[in-house]
């Protein structure tokens, strides 16, 4: 007490002392402020850049261009506001490519400049904060960290939703999602407007008891990877109870179909042939679109159609029959084209795919005849699994929004999402757990278990990811809009030839189709007309190194002209006229210059057959045959710039002068003989 | 006064075992130890930054005379910031440790140890190379699959039937650091810009300058770099580190 009353007496005894001590504190207390400051993380950071770059040659340089105190892009219009550049000083130092203190280093190259889009738009986190804990993590007011390096596509795909070289994954995870059918029930509109469409096929089921049996669609719903492992139906996990009651309901609910199944009248005495079967499967090409598993267990062919290896277990054969004269009759949407079989032809392809059978995949399925209550809770669970999102079933409509809207799960705010243990409190990881195994989330939950490596699940969460309240909030400008489908439809009879053929499902005409083969939107330009005729009646290899070729349709020759004519009439390129060069125009000497720049300057044989004696290239199409098939302008004009015609075409621009395009055009022209059969020797 | 030294001594024993942070994870305890460490499969792998590798690294471990070892602990480590899963384990019947391997954020090559002990306890190790490709790379391997691969690599898939023997003049590899690495960038770029002709090589290599954009070849020159084996050091910038 004694002690205090005294330190009293020392400090404030009277008025000058009390002055002098307050004096000294509020000194102290106002000095707290700057000595934070003094201390504070970024400035321990910038003092280690100064003392890594004092230690180089090009120091001068360096800290010419250092700055001290807190740094700030700022660009309004992003709402960027990143201070990220406060300790990553080195960012734009194309000499600190080298250095291994990470937060120093460059920035590896990107198109994009730091200036113009900052830091977080591509890598979120909070771009304001000061210190690495605030910046980099999820704080109480800040629920988005950085992104991890493994979704960092996902930043490209907030603007960019075209598919760019540049993004491999996030092309994946869109293609996923879409090929997966996703969109089935969850609807996905991104930044431009436009909205991610399902690019699988499910199969409609109102006639399905026409098709197959009520076993495999049992044995199919427990678990349809086992009966083709490249099926992208989910598992959903149903009791044996519940498969059965379902399978009862989609039997139950399948009305025969109207006209009904027309199978072919052969003769029953002749025996089936089962290599004329194979050799019908590999002529029609069958396997550019499905695949069939071979001996050694690999799958062969194309993903466009269903996998082949089991369908003798699946598919009836009067069905299979019906289906293979003419698809149009079961599914008049299906992607599947119409081949002009004759009845024997159908017995063949029938009996070849009839010996395809998955024995141990009906093994062990015994159901008894169905009851009204099975069939009750059948539609139940149908209904309630919300298995018309992608069927067409009778009796049960497509529901509407059945599954969350994900057009902006990407910023959405964790308070929202439910967690459970195991999962790190963080949106990525919440949106890869749930895409990996749904069910985790809780057992009630009604998305199935789709079953995906874990690369794709990280694509997929990638392109979710992408989906962001700022990729909808984007001026138009930064935007780069996705490539959709034109509702492009040819006319008339020959327009309705060429739907009943399904050529846009392999060919994109002016905007619509697929990309499995050529556009042909000037394919009237590119060839000659009975070159076209010859082709579409019997489609020999263009391509040799090609494993996807134009099937055989088996046309009739009234509708190989009616094609033939509409092709070369309405698919002409407005920029040229196919007229405007004629072959009779070309001297020896020009055919002779070409062969010489064929063979020499440009080395065309690394990639293309002129004669199948010598040339051995097989990357681009064989040219053995060139004077009977292409049209000397658009070939003058393809060697001048292909990519100006096709664009994406492989064949490298060469820069010829025009004398030397004329002149391997006039080579090229004279090309009319050996067929590529004669390779084959 | 005892009472107060046991107290002091059990807090500092208290603060210490609740600040440690988990060192290496001890895996079950090894019943054996063999006498090397040999790689299974999963090295020399081109992946992704921050990426999974699409093999797992596959290590055995052997006793004197060569056999499998199961029961072996093994130990993988690496820089910082890659991840394996799992980072330690013990040998199967097999006498293999399978691990994932995620690379970390850099572009470039991780040398990735894995170790086991002998039985006199000394530590035997195995480095394996992993390379990841960053933001340029990936470009490059892109462009690389849909322009290069046909004729400079020698493999076909059923997808892609190679072309190298069609070519009267065989393409190098990008993987062959060996000629590669002595080619300047401008010297690349120069050669994939205008064709074999430019440095006077075989013209059946075309141009593709008028083709692919500048940054597009740029991004190339930074795939080739990053896959040569041997290891492409770029030379330039002596004073780049002191």
């Amino acid at each position: 007490m004694k002690t205090l009353r005294s330190l009293w007496h020392t400090f404030f005894g009277d008025s000058a002392r009390a002055f002098g001590s307050v004096s000294v504190i509020f000194l102290v207390l106002l000095a707290i402020a700057p000595a934070k400051d003094y201390f504070s993380e970024w400035r321990h950071y910038q003092k280690q850049y100064l003392h890594l770059i004092r230690g180089r040659a090009d120091a001068v340089t360096l800290e010419r261009h250092f700055q001290i105190g807190i740094q700030q892009i700022w660009i309004p219009e992003q709402q960027v506001t990143d201070r990220c550049t406060t300790c990553h000083e080195g960012l734009k130092e194309s000499t600190l490519a080298d250095v291994n203190t990470v937060v120093f280093r460059k920035h590896p190259v990107i198109p994009h400049s730091l200036t113009e889009f900052g830091c977080t738009t591509c890598h979120r986190g909070q771009g304001p904060a000061t210190t690495m804990q605030e910046a980099h993590s999820s704080t109480a007011d800040w629920e988005q960290p950085l992104l991890p390096a493994k979704y960092i596509e996902a930043g490209c795909g907030q603007c960019h939703l075209e598919k760019q070289t540049a993004t491999p994954f996030l092309n994946q995870g869109r293609q996923l999602i879409a090929s997966y059918g996703c969109t089935h029930c969850h609807t996905i509109k991104q930044g431009d407007g436009t909205y991610i469409v399902p690019g699988d096929d499910p199969p409609l089921l109102n006639h399905v008891a026409d098709k197959t049996t009520r076993e495999w669609i049992y044995a199919w719903i427990k678990d349809p990877q086992s009966y083709a492992s490249t099926a992208t139906m989910p598992n959903y996990h149903f009791s044996d109870n519940d498969a059965r009651d379902i399978s009862a309901f989609i039997i139950a609910q399948s009305t025969p179909l109207e006209p009904p199944l027309q199978p072919v009248k052969t003769d029953p005495k002749r025996p089936y042939d089962p290599a004329a079967g194979t050799t019908l499967y590999g002529q029609s090409f069958c396997a550019s679109c499905h695949a069939v598993q071979n001996a050694a267990g690999l799958l062969v062919g194309g993903t466009v159609g269903p996998e082949l290896t089991g369908i003798g277990s699946k598919a009836k054969p009067e069905w299979l029959q019906d289906w293979v004269q003419n698809p149009n009759h079961y599914d008049p949407i299906s992607m599947m084209p119409h081949y002009r079989f004759d009845a024997e032809q159908v017995a063949t392809l029938v009996g070849f795919l009839e010996s395809k059978t998955e024995p141990d995949f009906l093994a062990n399925v015994y159901l008894d005849a169905a009851t009204p209550e099975q069939i009750e809770h059948g539609k139940r669970l149908v209904v309630e699994n919300g298995c018309a999102s992608c069927h067409e079933i009778n009796g049960v409509k497509k529901p509407e929004n059945f599954a969350p809207e994900l057009s902006r799960i990407g910023s959405k705010p964790l308070s929202q999402l439910l967690f459970v243990p195991g999962v790190d409190h963080a949106l990525p990881d919440y949106v890869a757990a749930k895409v990996r195994n749904p069910r985790a989330f809780g057992p009630s939950l009604k998305m199935p278990q789709f079953k995906l490596t874990p690369q794709q699940v990280d694509a997929i969460t990638t392109a979710l990811l992408a989906l962001t309240d700022k990729g909808q909030s984007l001026p138009p400008s930064m935007r780069i809009a996705s490539v959709q489908q034109t509702r492009y439809q040819p006319a008339g009879q020959a327009g309705q030839l060429m739907r009943d053929l399904r050529c846009f499902t392999c060919h994109m005409i002016n905007g619509h189709g697929g990309d499995i083969a050529p556009d042909l939107s000037w394919e009237g330009t590119t060839v000659q007309r009975q070159w076209l005729v010859q082709y579409l009646k019997n489609p020999e290899t263009l391509r040799p190194a090609l494993i996807r070729r134009m099937p055989k349709f088996n046309l009739p020759d009234s509708e190989i002209n009616t094609i033939t004519d509409y092709i070369m009439t309405v698919y002409q390129t407005p920029d040229f006229d196919r007229e405007s060069l004629s072959v009779s125009s070309f001297t020896p000497t020009q055919v002779e210059q070409g062969r010489q720049l064929f063979y020499s300057k440009f080395a065309c044989q690394s990639c293309h057959i002129a004669d199948f004696k010598q040339d051995k290239g097989y990357i681009g199409p064989a040219l053995a045959e060139a004077g009977k098939r292409f049209n000397a302008a658009w070939v003058y004009h393809w060697m001048k710039a292909p990519q100006s015609l096709r664009p994406g075409a492989l064949e490298p621009n060469q820069h010829m002068t025009d004398e030397e395009a004329r002149s391997l055009t006039a080579f090229l022209m004279s090309l009319k003989g050996g067929r590529i059969e004669a390779m084959k020797k | 006064m005892n009472k107060i030294i046991i107290a002091l001594v059990l807090s500092v024993f208290l603060i210490i075992g609740c600040t440690r942070k988990g060192g290496r994870p001890a895996p079950p305890q090894a019943t054996t130890a063999g006498s090397a460490i040999v790689e299974s499969s999963g090295g020399k792998q081109i992946g992704y930054i921050g990426m999974p590798l699409d093999q797992p690294l596959v290590v055995q471990v052997n006793d004197a005379s060569g056999h499998a070892l199961a029961g072996a602990a093994v130990y993988f480590s690496g820089p910082k910031s890659v991840n394996f899963e799992p980072a330690a384990a013990l040998t199967d019947s097999s006498g293999q440790v399978t691990s994932v391997v995620t690379l970390g954020q850099q572009s470039g090559r991780y040398k990735l140890l894995a170790n086991t002990h002998d039985s006199s306890g000394k530590n035997i190790y195995l480095i394996v190379e992993e390379i990841a490709l960053g933001y340029q790379q990936t470009v490059g391997a892109q462009l690389c699959a849909q322009y290069c691969i046909r004729c400079h690599d020698s493999e076909s898939t059923p997808e892609r039937v190679s072309n190298m023997d069609n070519l009267s003049v065989k393409p190098h590899a990008f993987t062959d650091g060996d000629t590669l690495n002595k080619m300047s960038d401008a010297d690349l770029i120069a050669i994939i810009s205008h064709g074999g002709p430019a440095l006077s090589k075989s013209p059946e290599m075309p141009p593709w300058g008028y083709t692919l954009s500048k940054s597009d070849i740029a991004s190339l020159v930074a795939y080739i770099r990053a896959v040569a084996d041997p290891a492409y050091e770029a030379s330039g910038f002596a004073y780049a580190q002191k």
